[in-house]
């Protein structure tokens, strides 16, 4: 076996390579994976990433990988523009904040027989992150789903909160809040994917 | 549908998520254990990018700021294979590369130092890995530029590469360092891998045979993703 080339951490210059929109250039992706072709519901993923003082991290980069409306994953290239790519990625503003706009998953399997609970993968980048770290958003409203998760019910019940976006109603497009604690008392669970 | 998973991480070759002498590290690093996840669908898919938009141009660094000029520094190719680590190849995945002009100076609006900006080098480039797991660039060597980790502390040079492979758990962030740097031991950065042979990995070798008489310097860096245990049957 090769050893595997080792993680280094992204940085804080990463954003003319990795989302060069506002450098003039064309990115690959975007925070929007939604076109009018788009089945589901759509949805806008929004929230802050926070450090160990509780201070906004301004210099993030997240990407999602999601399932489409019937719970599949699609492994398009980029030029099939009519297929839902299912990959987002957003580098956080001033102010730490990030926004994904795009469609509610479907259920993934998870074995032959079980399901698993809506959830959209989610990559945190930071400088100060030496290894980009995995977690999952799962939904407010899937109680029923979330309760038979088993990725959700491997992870320590007090814990469990940290991967649940809450739902808010109030606006056009229905908004899923989801900060990520980088640590403290609310660290975000990590996964060793 | 999961019994050939992928090759687990190696934290002997990943550095940890605290890493004293790297002082942002005590802030961001998550502190709780990482909770282990058996692979669904979900991680071992992941998004696969076709030939569509990169142009050829976007792996040559010297030419793709299209102000017309060539960027100053010393030209440079850098080559390799993308590898599993059964050392099969990983074809037609996504590398996208970011780096400090030969100044030291990045484009970023962000930084700071007093180091010039070239007009003809913006510093980014991407590209995609031929059948063989092949890449190739032009670029030139980046300048070491300082950073206020600790006092006098300098990045030795270094080309960030992104990697997608095939599936978000092949996911890989790194850096690419030059053999011979004298920065390298000083570098926390390069330091946090704590398998030492592993951190070699980091370090391009020189080749010869890859230079362009009369044009450009050559080095060759290969990049080993987690493999699987066996070719999977279903798509
Ligand atoms: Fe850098």
């Amino acid at each position: 076996m090769l050893k595997q080339t080792p993680s280094q951490t992204i940085g804080p210059f990463f954003a003319y390579g990795l989302t060069p929109e506002e450098y003039g250039k064309s990115g690959i992706w975007s925070g929007i994976l939604v076109n009018d072709a788009t089945k589901g519901e759509r949805i806008r993923i929004h929230g802050q990433v926070i450090d160990g003082a509780g201070e906004p991290v301004t210099d993030a980069l997240l990407e999602i990988w999601q399932a489409d409306h019937d719970g599949r994953y699609h492994h398009p290239s980029a030029n099939e523009k009519e297929v839902f790519q299912g990959f987002g990625r957003r580098s956080t503003d001033e102010n730490g904040m990030y926004s994904f706009m795009t469609i509610k998953p479907g259920r993934v399997p998870a074995t032959q027989q079980r399901k698993q609970a809506p959830h959209v993968n989610l990559i945190v980048f930071s400088r100060g992150i030496l290894v980009h770290a995995y977690t999952r958003i799962y939904f407010s409203d899937e109680l029923e789903a979330n309760n038979s998760d088993p990725v959700l019910q491997s992870v320590d019940h007090k814990r469990r909160a940290t991967l649940i976006a809450n739902r808010d109603e109030s606006r056009a497009v229905p908004r899923y809040n989801f900060n990520v604690h980088l640590q403290g008392r609310h660290e975000t669970v990590f996964f060793d994917v | 549908m999961t019994d050939s998973e992928y090759s687990k991480r190696d934290w002997q070759c990943h550095p940890p998520y605290r890493h004293d002498p790297y002082k942002s590290t005590s802030l961001r690093g998550p502190r709780q254990p990482l909770v282990p996840i058996k692979h669904t669908l979900s991680e071992i898919t992941g998004p696969i990018y076709g030939h569509g938009d990169i142009d050829p141009v976007d792996s040559d660094l010297t030419r793709n700021a299209t102000r017309g000029g060539e960027a100053l520094g010393e030209r440079i190719i850098v080559t390799g294979r993308v590898l599993d680590d059964r050392g099969r190849p990983v074809s037609g995945t996504l590398i996208e590369v970011w780096q400090a002009n030969a100044a030291g100076r990045y484009i970023h609006k962000v930084d700071q130092h007093d180091a010039p900006i070239d007009p003809n080098f913006f510093g980014a480039g991407r590209f995609l890995t031929d059948d063989d797991g092949r890449y190739r660039m032009i670029t030139v060597k980046p300048g070491a530029y300082p950073w206020g980790n600790h006092p006098n502390a300098w990045r030795p040079s270094h080309i960030h590469f992104s990697i997608l492979g095939p599936c978000i758990a092949t996911r890989l962030v790194t850096q690419m360092y030059f053999p011979g740097d004298p920065l390298l031991p000083y570098d926390p950065i390069f330091n946090s891998t704590p398998d030492v042979k592993a951190r070699q990995r980091l370090v391009a070798n020189f080749s010869l045979d890859i230079t362009e008489p009369g044009r450009a310097l050559g080095y060759e860096f290969d990049i080993v993703l987690r493999g699987r245990d066996e070719t999977p049957t279903e798509q």
